[in-house]
């Protein structure tokens, strides 16, 4: 093993950097912000990857579109009981089962299996095939996605943007008020974060949130949305709240108090401006992992309430049927590896894009 | 080996990096060499390649981006071309390094007496207590007081010319016969520059130890050094003894270097001289002269760059300028000495 | 050193007092309604709720029922509102499950996580890097339940490789292997995502420290490539990888691993939290809490001190 990254003089390896480098020529005088644009657009498998979230966003977009025009059916629409017309053959959307003479043997099929992928040969009807309830898994997983995504970006933008403001206050103002942010970020930090999302998920879903002259009914996405937020305020905080401390002290913050600049100007204008790149990263990154919470949460019912449909109800509802119907539980979950790891790629090629040296890390 | 048989020579080495931005040749072409127990300045800018060019000699810029030309040759061997376990047994134990900043150049985890000893072991079939033994006399040496209970003190413990000294002690562990001292002064006080210089200058005799001394400050190597190498954009500009160096100094971009140091035996001049100009690119240099665009004296010829010649009546002081000596010396006092040109004019 | 630790255990207090009373009016306030209607049922008559209420001491003012409350969990008589049984005892009972599995699990992912991303970084650039990246990307990005689930029906259940046991969890004391045999798959379902974090940690780590100055004294010193990477990158390097892992341990410990439990059935400390918390039975969710509350600053506590003692830079004096 060596230390170094290749001792070997690597012809290939140069020729290669050299020639990925091309005649734009110098780095002198571009922004900050151009730079990272250029060596963004450079990273080709970070684009791909955005591209795919985008196309995961504009697909679940599209579900009503969807199951209006091509699946004819609902997410929460039950089609127990009924056929599915396929030529001149009638395929039962939940098998009946029943014994059966085949050859003098008695063979028994057990009932209740709902009817699997059809791909296309349904003209798109029932494509992932149906649940347990018959109810179309095609159509249930774009909702899901709809919900989980809606989870998944909202918790971000509240969870940052109330990340943002404390550690900008506690920067600013010091003293008592970054002593009790400090503390308060962690209080948060030493909570078992599962349990408490659990358990705040399933106390909200009970009866919905009255309090504070605050109603939030009981199956509201915002339950999950803002417990999600809530609970990882300070793994965006406290990062964030040790960067702005030591942006306060620097020269260029003195100059704008020196130039009377009120405390909205600093925080907003000088401060927040420093530490835009890391908020960027920071914010795609826990996208990903707030997708993932969501799921763990609703898997657990204390997230999405069904009949609603998210991917983490989705696979929760296929857990039982694994072994008869296994697509009810893997589909859900390769729609959430898909969405995560596309957000992870480009997450990190934006890191590298705007800061190669970065210490930017979510300690999920 | 006699006085004067070369110890290291250099020749023609050549130093590119593939970065994003594109080639960027930071040594373009440099040839020195080195005489037993002599001390030779190699004098630029930040950005120069003077750090580049003593990494390489002990291999330490290798990497899958880089790429290097030309040859080192020491004890018969080429530096450049030899293999990584042959660099191993050069490093340290014939050719040492003094790096610039001994606040980030000593491991912050591990006692400086153990990473003296680490190295003293890699390089010399002693056991523990013997290398401990060397060690405690070598930070004696460098001038640490009490070593015996130093020795286990961790870098954060000692102030920065302290740790300075240890790096200096752990570079002369195992008598090497090159010492590269890489800008050993610049992160250090003023007062605790010139102890660590003369503690250079001190080793030097007693180890007989010959040193590359590398730096931006003309004032140093005035100090210590035999010879100068002048360096700007990854190449000699400039070579020769140091009395010739500082008294017929032949390219203007040391004069420039001459006109920035603030002179006590000078009466004090109407403002210090600076070169104008950033240093230029690397990636795509300057055509001819790389100095041209800095340089207040270049005329149609500089277009063109000129070859490292020896352009005066004395044969090993080179300089690439295409100006006539001559023409020279009338032109530079201007840089150097605006007070004597004012009083001339 | 004493004043350090002394300060740090009256803080631990604290956390656990502050966690409790918030996890105490969670479950208190936000709800709603009246907790003994809910305790006795649907079909509970009016002297039914008014003997709960007073049993259970509900119709004294929150602030002394929390106490009690507190008291009851110490004092371990503290039962649970639903099943009767003692929370404290019915924890006890969770421990060697959550224990065999978190700790099998923390080696597992530690080991492959320091293996996996240093050969990442040492390798940077090359195909076995490349490989390991995408590997790890894809490990992170897995629901951890949902790799359970799948791995439970590809390896677990007969279709197509029946290799191990479906689930479960059989006590060490009964049988080493049969026990061994039932947590290998949990243990590796647990440990996927961690050993892809830690990997991705540790080659960035990894790769920034190869870049330290003092990395290159030490390679200009003449010591082998081997020792370079062991004694001064790796030893630095590590240092956040040994906190991430006392954090990352102690949550799983405390809780983390409620997924991982409820998908392959084995009765830990996890799924007696998510049974207690979906009937909103009181007693043994705030049991939980200060237990996983406690492993928390515990272990935030020694990462502390062990954070010390490797990086003498940061040595209380």
């Amino acid at each position: 093993m060596t230390v170094e990254t290749g001792t070997q003089v690597s012809e290939d390896s140069f020729a290669a950097i050299a020639a990925a480098a091309g005649d734009e020529g110098d780095v002198v005088g571009r922004s900050p912000w151009a730079l990272a644009w250029r060596r963004l657009r450079r990273n080709k498998v970070a684009l791909a990857f955005l591209v795919l979230f985008i196309i995961i966003c504009v697909c679940c977009a599209l579900a009503p579109l969807y199951a209006h025009h091509i699946a004819h059916t609902g997410p929460n629409d039950n089609h127990v009981g009924e056929f599915l017309k396929e030529g001149n053959k009638k395929i039962p959307i939940i098998s009946q089962g029943g014994i059966k003479i085949v050859n003098g043997q008695t063979k028994f099929t057990p009932g209740g299996v709902p009817i699997g992928p059809q791909w296309f040969s349904a003209g798109g009807r029932f494509v992932l095939g149906a649940d347990t309830n018959g109810r179309d898994i095609a159509v249930r997983l774009l909702y899901g996605g709809i919900n989980s995504l809606k989870i998944g970006i909202g918790s971000s933008l509240i969870c940052t943007f109330i990340a943002i403001v404390l550690s900008l206050l506690a920067a600013y103002y010091g003293g008592i008020v970054d002593f009790l942010i400090a503390r308060f970020y962690d209080l948060i930090w030493a909570f078992p974060v599962l349990l408490l999302a659990i358990a705040l998920g399933t106390a909200l879903s009970i009866n919905g949130f009255h309090h504070f002259g605050i109603t939030i009914a009981a199956g509201s996405l915002w339950i999950p949305t803002l417990v999600i937020s809530y609970v990882l305020i300070p793994y965006v905080g406290r990062p964030l709240r040790g960067q702005l401390l030591s942006l306060r002290e620097k020269e260029f913050v003195e100059a704008a108090v020196a130039q009377g600049a009120g405390p909205f100007r600093i925080m907003f204008g000088e401060l927040l401006p420093n530490v835009s790149s890391t908020v960027l990263v920071f914010f795609t990154l826990i996208i990903a992992n707030n997708i993932l919470t969501e799921a763990g949460l609703s898997f657990l019912g204390a997230g999405v309430q069904p009949p609603n449909p998210s991917w983490g109800t989705l696979i929760a509802d296929g857990q039982d049927r694994i072994s008869t119907a296994p697509w009810l539980a893997i589909t859900p979950g390769i729609a959430i590896v898909l969405t995560v790891l596309a957000l992870n790629v480009f997450g990190d090629g934006l890191r590298d894009a705007l800061d190669p040296r970065a210490r930017v890390r979510i300690e999920h | 080996m006699s006085a004067n048989e070369p110890l290291l020579e250099v020749d023609g080495l050549k130093v590119q990096f593939a970065t994003e931005d594109g080639v960027v040749k930071a040594v373009d072409g440099v040839s020195f060499t080195l005489e037993k127990g002599k001390v030779l300045g190699i004098v630029g800018e930040s950005g120069s390649g003077k750090s580049v060019t003593s990494m390489t000699l002990l291999g330490l810029t290798r990497g899958p981006n880089a790429r290097f030309e030309g040859s080192v040759r020491y004890h018969g061997m080429d530096l450049v071309k030899a293999s990584e376990s042959q660099l191993q047994k050069v490093r340290g134990a014939g050719i040492a390094m003094i790096f610039q900043d001994p606040m980030t150049s000593l491991n912050p985890v591990q006692k400086v007496g153990d990473q003296i000893i680490e190295m003293i072991r890699a390089h010399e079939p002693l056991d523990k207590k013997a290398a401990r033994q060397r060690t405690i006399d070598l930070l004696g040496e460098v001038g640490i007081a009490n070593p015996a209970g130093r020795v286990d003190s961790y870098p954060h413990e000692f102030s920065g010319g302290m740790r300075q000294r240890v790096m200096i002690a752990m570079a002369l562990a195992c008598s090497p016969d090159v010492l590269i001292a890489d800008e050993p002064t610049t992160a250090l006080d003023v007062t605790i520059q010139a102890q660590i210089l003369e503690l250079i200058a001190k080793l030097k005799d007693e180890f007989g130890t010959a040193v590359i001394l590398i730096t931006h400050d003309l004032g140093v190597v005035a100090r210590l050094s035999d010879d100068i190498a002048v360096m700007y954009a990854g190449r000699i500009v400039e070579q020769g003894p140091k009395g010739s160096i500082f008294y017929d100094p032949q390219h203007p971009y040391t004069w420039g270097l001459l006109g920035s140091i603030p002179r006590i035996d000078q009466p004090k001049p109407p403002h210090l001289h600076a070169i104008p100009g950033l240093p230029p690119s690397l990636i795509r240099p300057p055509q001819g002269c790389k100095f041209r665009p800095r340089c207040p004296h270049a005329f149609d010829k500089c277009m063109e760059e000129p070859d490292l010649l020896a352009r005066v009546e004395q044969a090993d002081h080179l300089d690439r300028c295409w100006l006539d000596p001559e023409d020279k010396r009338n032109r530079r006092t201007a840089t150097i000495r605006p007070n004597e040109s004012e009083e001339a004019a | 050193m004493a004043v350090f630790v002394i300060r740090r255990l009256i803080g631990m207090v604290l956390v656990l007092i502050a966690v409790s009373f918030i996890t105490y009016l969670i479950f208190v306030k936000i709800p709603g309604g009246d907790p003994a209607q809910r305790i006795a049922g649907k079909l509970a008559t009016a002297q039914n709720i008014e003997d709960i209420r007073k049993k259970l001491g509900l119709d004294q003012p929150f602030y002394i029922q929390y106490f009690d409350m507190m008291k009851a969990i110490f004092e371990r008589r503290l039962v649970s509102y639903q099943s009767q049984l003692n929370v404290v005892g019915q924890i006890e009972a969770g421990m060697p499950a959550t224990f065999s599995l978190c700790i099998g699990a923390g080696i597992i992912w530690l080991t492959f996580g320091i293996l996996v991303g240093t050969i990442s970084a040492v390798t940077a650039g090359r195909l076995s890097d490349r490989l390991i990246t995408v590997l790890a990307l894809i490990g992170i990005s897995m629901p951890v339940f949902w790799l359970g689930i799948v791995g439970r029906y590809l390896l677990a259940e007969g279709n197509p490789f029946h290799i191990f046991p479906d689930s479960g969890y059989v006590p060490i004391t009964q049988s080493p292997v049969q026990w061994l045999y039932h947590l290998l798959l949990p243990w590796f379902v647990l440990a996927v995502l961690f050993i892809g974090f830690y990997g991705r940690v540790l080659r960035s780590t990894v790769l920034d420290t190869i870049n330290e100055d003092y990395v290159r004294t030490a390679r200009a010193k003449g010591i082998s490539p081997r020792r370079v990477l062991l004694r001064h990158v790796l030893r630095n390097s590590l240092i956040p990888i040994v906190t991430l892992f006392g954090l990352d341990f102690a949550a799983v410990l405390g809780g983390g691993a409620i997924l991982t439990e409820t998908v392959f059935q084995l009765q830990g400390v996890g799924q007696y939290a998510a049974q207690s918390i979906t009937t909103l039975d009181l007693p043994p969710i705030m049991a939980v809490t200060i237990y996983a509350t406690f492993f928390i600053v515990f272990f935030n506590f020694l990462v502390d001190l062990l954070y010390a003692w490797l990086d003498p830079r940061i040595r209380p004096t």
